[in-house]
């Protein structure tokens, strides 16, 4: 896979095009990184989706810093084993987890009541806040992160029916990844038609008209294409469940793993409290 | 015996009348073209043959047995009819959501609950037969346009449906997909299925179909062979299907009438 970012140099409708083919490029990555060998991809997808729950859990129930910051080493390292490149889960998720978490953490910062940092406007305690806050996000982010890149979007689907999560819920989730991957194909189809007939550069006005207009566009075409999508599933005998060809079975490094995720998941709510 | 026996039916959707009033019967077996202009209904009419859209008024009847939205969320009615109707949409990407072609292949079998290893080796075969085996463990998103159309009909001839919905098999395809796809079409299952055949390709009519339904705005306005239908220029003008080709040649103008 190619691991560009799209640059500022070209108009609009170049870095829309681009940025849309760097984001289909990512969507399907996951697929591709799933099928690699690597320590989490030999596990069952169940182990995988209920120990990185449970981990993702204990992080939101631990009441101390460095019992989440242990957790989200751990998570580097399953990335690290497990044939995902660090670099692309730093670019994907830590910064944009950051950044997200960060804009809401923080007016914490400064409204946190308690003893002044340093002679600044914030607190001790709104530093402590917003670092919590911010922790969680980046380690829950980069474990479910390490489940999308090591397991199959079907298998995780498969395992949440066998975890008894409701048909409609599933459904909704399978959808959902569809129509994002169609989304991102009518719009990269769009802006390309729009980019053969664009001589010059456009206005900013004129951008942010074709903006507009395209969203507004796009969702209708989206949506439409995604009912056909649907019906094309209903007429291959599809009616919510979800079945995949591979069967699962628990083997001995299996039992391992979930003993190993249930063990870690107790000792950080334990420890951590 | 008849396969389907379509009744007075109408469907409408955004203030659009799609079928308008529709009857019609296709016997078990046959080799049946849908023949109509764009917008003519011919689409909207095989969704609702294949029990995916349901009309407000009229029926459709599957060997005497309704085609009804209650029919379609019983399991019991629905999986044995799926089994036996299988259908390619007209744009290849609706039909491809799944993360391999292998996996795009098995997804109707898996749903319909065939053995596991039994979907392995029809999968296998299946693409060996649209000579596409090469491609199993590829992203179909990323395929060309004529692979991504024999992927679709490897997804539904696996099922090897005893009846047959095609929408537009041809549309976007060079000239030897299109008659690799027609042959295929006139060697499928040896003459013992039927197949319904949703077009607007006067090309290869003969070709692939015993009889012919002319639609137009939703309604029927013709049936017959296909030579009878192809000796109407009358109709084939009316109904948009040919129109008149001008030629210049230096001062002399020629005018044909044109598939």
């Amino acid at each position: 896979m190619s691991d560009f970012h799209p640059n500022a140099k070209g108009g609009f409708i170049e870095n829309t095009l681009e940025g849309l083919h760097f984001a289909i490029e990512r969507a399907l990555y996951a697929e591709v990184s799933a099928s690699r060998t690597g320590l989490l991809q030999r596990l069952d997808p169940r182990v995988k989706v209920a120990g990185l729950f449970a981990m993702v859990v204990s992080v939101a129930l631990a009441t101390k810093l460095w019992s989440i910051a242990a957790i989200f080493v751990l998570a580097v390292a399953l990335v690290a084993v497990s044939s995902v490149p660090v670099r692309a889960v730093a670019s994907r998720t830590w910064i944009g987890a950051f950044v997200f978490s960060g804009a809401i953490a923080l007016p914490a910062l400064f409204l946190t009541p308690g003893t002044p940092l340093y002679g600044l406007p914030i607190t001790l305690q709104g530093v402590r806040t917003g670092s919590f806050l911010v922790m969680r996000a980046e380690t829950a982010a980069t474990l479910m992160l390490v489940l999308a890149y090591t397991t199959p979007w079907t298998h995780i689907l498969k395992a949440l029916r066998i975890f008894r999560v409701p048909v409609v819920f599933v459904v909704i989730l399978g959808m959902t990844c569809r129509y994002i991957l169609l989304m991102l194909d009518t719009a990269h189809q769009m802006f390309e038609s729009r980019k053969s007939r664009t001589v010059n550069r456009m206005s900013p006005a004129e951008n942010r008209r074709l903006a507009i207009a395209s969203s507004g566009v796009l969702l209708h075409k989206t949506l439409q294409m995604s009912d056909e999508v649907y019906l094309a599933m209903q007429a291959r005998g599809f009616h919510g469940e979800v079945y995949v060809l591979d069967d699962f079975a628990m083997q001995a490094r299996d039992w391992f793993a979930l003993a190993a995720f249930a063990a870690l998941a107790a000792a950080s709510i334990l420890v951590g409290r | 015996m008849m396969l389907f026996e379509v009744e007075r039916l109408t469907y409408r959707y955004e203030g659009v009348t799609a079928v308008d009033d529709l009857t019609l019967a296709i016997p078990e077996g046959s080799r049946v073209v849908l023949l109509g202009a764009n917008g003519s209904g011919k689409s909207t009419l095989l969704r609702l043959l294949d029990g995916l859209i349901f009309g407000q008024s009229g029926s459709i009847l599957f060997r005497g047995d309704d085609v009804s939205e209650e029919h379609m969320l019983d399991d019991e009615w629905a999986l044995p009819f799926r089994r036996t109707v299988g259908m390619v949409f007209q744009n290849p990407d609706v039909q491809l959501f799944n993360p391999t072609v292998f996996d795009e292949v098995a997804f109707g079998p898996l749903q319909l609950r065939w053995p596991k290893d039994q979907i392995r080796e029809r999968v296998d075969e299946i693409l060996e037969r649209l000579r596409i085996s090469h491609l199993k463990n590829r992203i179909p998103q990323r395929l060309s346009g004529g692979e991504k159309k024999r992927v679709a009909l490897a997804s539904v001839l696996v099922l090897d449906p005893a009846v047959l919905l095609l929408d537009e098999p041809t549309a976007a395809l060079d000239p030897r997909s299109q008659s690799e796809v027609i042959d295929l079409m006139v060697e499928w299952g040896g003459g013992s299925k039927s197949v319904i055949t949703a077009t607007h390709d006067l090309g290869d009519l003969e070709d692939i179909a015993d009889r012919c339904y002319v639609l137009d705005s939703g309604r029927l306005v013709a049936e017959g062979t296909p030579a009878e239908i192809l000796a109407d220029t009358a109709l084939l003008r009316r109904t948009n299907l040919i129109h008149a080709h001008r030629h210049q040649r230096g001062e002399e103008v020629h005018t044909h009438p044109r598939r």
